[in-house]
């Protein structure tokens, strides 16, 4: 054997045991696809999870993969199910819900998912205010909640001592009068104002005041549901503040939330938006703040109700192999566990989805030292949930939120007056839904 | 015609041209069509339930009143953006062409802005003019112009405008540039000891000779217009404040991407489709003829 030979049998080998050394894993280990839209502090507490869970266990490996936008998100995995690649996990905003319940066959059911593989899986540990927003009409839980918010009312306490206002305000009426008064005290451009307009006027608003936005409990029992958010009292609250926004006592801020800014800027001293803007106002505010329940006008009785919750929620795919489910369910028994969840609301401001983590939050005695956290909670329990405010599911409903906000912008620009805005956006979002009922039959 | 290649093998010719047509086949007419076969058919965004509705995606369209708007916004947008940044690319091209000194970095100054991306020159734009945080919109505001393209469809689309004309300025100069450098200087010459004036030698000789030049940016801006200017508005305004900078294929984006509904933005992209190629047809039917080459 000549010198040239052995060296080209050790190259062989050496290649042969690569190739070997690549396989074993790859078939021991099952890869779990998750793509999701998380960005900055969020996106590491993704990772963080992942690879936690990827250590805890051998035989299961989460892959996270960040896919843009909400919307970017949910077409990402849209689109690769068409192509026949998609991943296992979706997170999906909880304004698609409507969309990926509909489509039977793309999608495979939390509760189905935990029965097939035989996870201990207990749906009432979990928060009915959460989870009511992702289960069925009978209960059966359709998505795992992972990102959960709801809307509440940040205060700038500086501006309020500055414009000698002795209390956070509680109704709508009081809100208005203080706004007043900030303005006359140096808030020229911005009284008071709100992010994602139309989750805190129609969606929050409506529940807060237990009242509909639709019929069949808000689309939740079904999507032949016919939008209702043209009454009276949403009539007066849209022209309380088309009335302010002449003088910019209120003044709108956009669809979405890119002008939280305006609070942590301390241009807005009283500014509606999801609870999950705690992480960047402690950031960004140069001054003292908290968060307050969203108000309600006195003279609705009943109110307050009840808020929704926002955020994203994680849907398994259809179509993938069993072992493959199987390393889903253990992953959100793993998401699900006490310790981790409170670690979670503690560390991110999400919600705590088990009922477990927020008495353990809560003896912890967390919420004394941090009491900004609890408010979104103590609005979300603060009664039993009616079908008014259990939650709402539209079809279409991205689009229809787009819809809505411009109908309010007509409204707030003095185009059109809040009846026939409000008249308009129920209209078009009737018409959105009963095309949407067509492709779903 | 002087020149006329014949060809004697009968079969050589097609051969020459397969390749051309199997691109302009794959890239152009089947991704056509597949949007023709999509307008008349109704699906859900998995694709998981298929219903062949005939024209029925047509007439909900024509039934929209916001359709008819996004058609109005989008001729008045198009007009202002071709018309600016025609007029302004052409006034920046006489002007470098000049004998200055700084000439070579002017000419390469006005190039940048073609590099920016849509989007990124959209963010831009808003960080001058966005209401609270703009660097430019707070010392109008602080002399008491009520700037608000949050909720003034006027100021966003005046904003909408100026980012997509300051976005094009840039291919329209260079282009003017080229065709300016083209024009021999003798002609301009005799024009001057003829007694013609700087601005009646540009109207009478350089003008004209620059026609085609401006013929075909002209094609070129309106597709620029109609299709591309979408990302600009997607971050700058959204389509809104109450879509009053909804174009038509913003709205072609918002209905199929946002709203799930492919038949109906299909049927939209069809329509969108006929516009532009009518559009195109006329400017080479009429407009042409005036063009001296």
């Amino acid at each position: 054997m000549t010198v040239r030979t052995t060296a080209f049998h050790a190259v062989l080998g050496l290649a042969a045991s690569a190739i070997v050394a690549c396989a074993t894993p790859a078939q021991a280990v099952t890869e779990i696809q998750w793509w999701h839209a998380m960005t900055g502090g969020n996106n590491d507490i993704v990772n963080k999870l992942a690879a936690d869970f990827n250590a805890s266990q051998s035989d299961y490996k989460v892959v996270p993969t960040f896919k843009g936008s909400y919307p970017d998100t949910m077409n990402a995995g849209i689109a690769a199910f068409r192509a026949g690649t998609a991943p296992h996990i979706l997170q999906v905003f909880e304004v698609g819900t409507a969309t990926m319940m509909s489509a039977t066959g793309a999608i495979k059911p939390v509760y189905q998912l935990m029965k097939d593989a035989g996870e201990p899986f207990d749906p009432k540990a979990y928060l009915p205010a959460i989870t009511g927003y992702y289960s069925t009409a009978k209960g059966d839980m359709l998505s795992f909640p992972f990102n959960s918010s709801s809307m509440v009312m940040w205060i700038n306490l500086d501006a309020l001592k500055k414009a000698n206002i002795a209390e956070i305000p509680k109704t709508w009426p009081q809100v208005f009068e203080d706004a007043k008064k900030l303005k006359a005290a140096g808030y020229t451009t911005c009284g008071f104002s709100n992010a994602w307009a139309t989750w805190a006027h129609i969606e929050q608003f409506s529940a807060w005041h237990n009242v509909p936005i639709g019929t069949k409990a808000n689309g939740l029992d079904g999507f032949d549901t016919v939008l209702k958010f043209n009454s009276p009292l949403h009539i007066k609250h849209l022209q309380n503040l088309i009335d302010l926004q002449k003088d910019k006592t209120y003044d709108y801020s956009g669809r979405a939330n890119a002008s939280e800014s305006r609070f942590g800027s301390g241009e807005c001293p009283i500014f509606l938006t999801s609870s999950g803007y705690y992480a960047t106002a402690k950031g960004t505010a140069k001054f003292a703040f908290t968060s307050a329940p969203m108000p309600y006008y006195p003279d609705v009785a009943g109110a307050p109700q009840n808020s929704i919750i926002g955020g994203a929620s994680l849907w398994v795919m259809g179509g993938k192999k069993p072992e493959e489910y199987k390393g889903v369910a253990k992953f959100f028994a793993f998401l699900s566990d006490t310790d981790r969840q409170a670690k979670l609301h503690q560390e991110s401001g999400y919600l705590p989805i088990t009922k477990a983590a927020y008495e353990k939050t809560k003896a912890s005695g967390f919420y004394e030292k941090n009491p900004t956290l609890e408010t979104p909670l103590k609005e979300l329990t603060n009664k039993e949930p009616t079908e008014n405010s259990r939650g709402l599911r539209f079809g279409n409903m991205v689009q229809m939120r787009d819809i809505w906000a411009e109908e309010l912008e007509a409204a707030l620009a003095g185009q059109k007056s809040a009846k026939d805005a409000l008249d308009s956006a129920v209209a078009r979002g009737n018409a959105m839904l009963r095309t949407f009922e067509k492709t779903v039959k | 015609m002087e020149k006329s290649a014949v060809f004697h093998n009968k079969l050589l010719p097609y051969l020459l041209l397969i390749p051309q047509l199997i691109i302009t086949f794959v890239f152009f007419y089947w991704p056509a069509s597949q949007a023709v076969w999509q307008s008349f058919l109704r699906e859900d965004a998995f694709g998981l339930n298929t219903e062949f509705v005939g024209l029925e995606n047509y007439q909900t369209l024509l039934a929209q009143p916001e359709y008819y708007k996004a058609i109005v916004t989008t001729a008045v947008f198009s007009t202002l953006v071709a018309l600016a940044s025609l007029s302004i690319a052409l006034l920046f091209a006489t002007q470098a062409d000049k004998e200055l000194k700084a000439a070579p970095v002017f000419k390469t100054m006005m190039m940048w802005p073609y590099a920016v991306a849509p989007a990124i020159a959209g963010v831009l734009w808003i960080f001058m003019f966005h209401p609270s945080l703009g660097t430019l919109a707070r010392p109008l505001r602080v002399l008491g112009f009520d700037w608000n393209p949050m909720l003034n469809g006027h100021h966003a689309l005046t904003l909408v405008v100026m980012a997509a004309v300051w976005k094009q300025i840039a291919y329209n100069f260079l282009f003017f540039l080229a065709g300016l450098q083209a024009i021999p200087k003798s002609v301009l010459e005799a024009a001057a000891i003829d007694g013609a004036k700087p601005l009646r030698r540009f109207w009478t000789v350089t003008f004209p000779l620059l026609s085609p030049t401006l013929f075909f940016l002209l094609v070129v801006n309106v597709v620029y217009v109609f299709f591309d200017t979408f990302g600009i508005i997607d971050a700058v305004t959204g389509g809104g404040p109450a879509g009053a900078t909804t174009t038509m294929v913003y709205k072609v984006f918002a209905d199929g991407r946002l709203g799930g509904d492919l038949g109906g933005s299909a049927a939209q992209s069809v329509i969108l489709m006929v516009i532009v190629i009518a559009l195109t047809a006329i400017q080479f039917r009429y407009v042409e003829r005036k063009v001296q080459y």
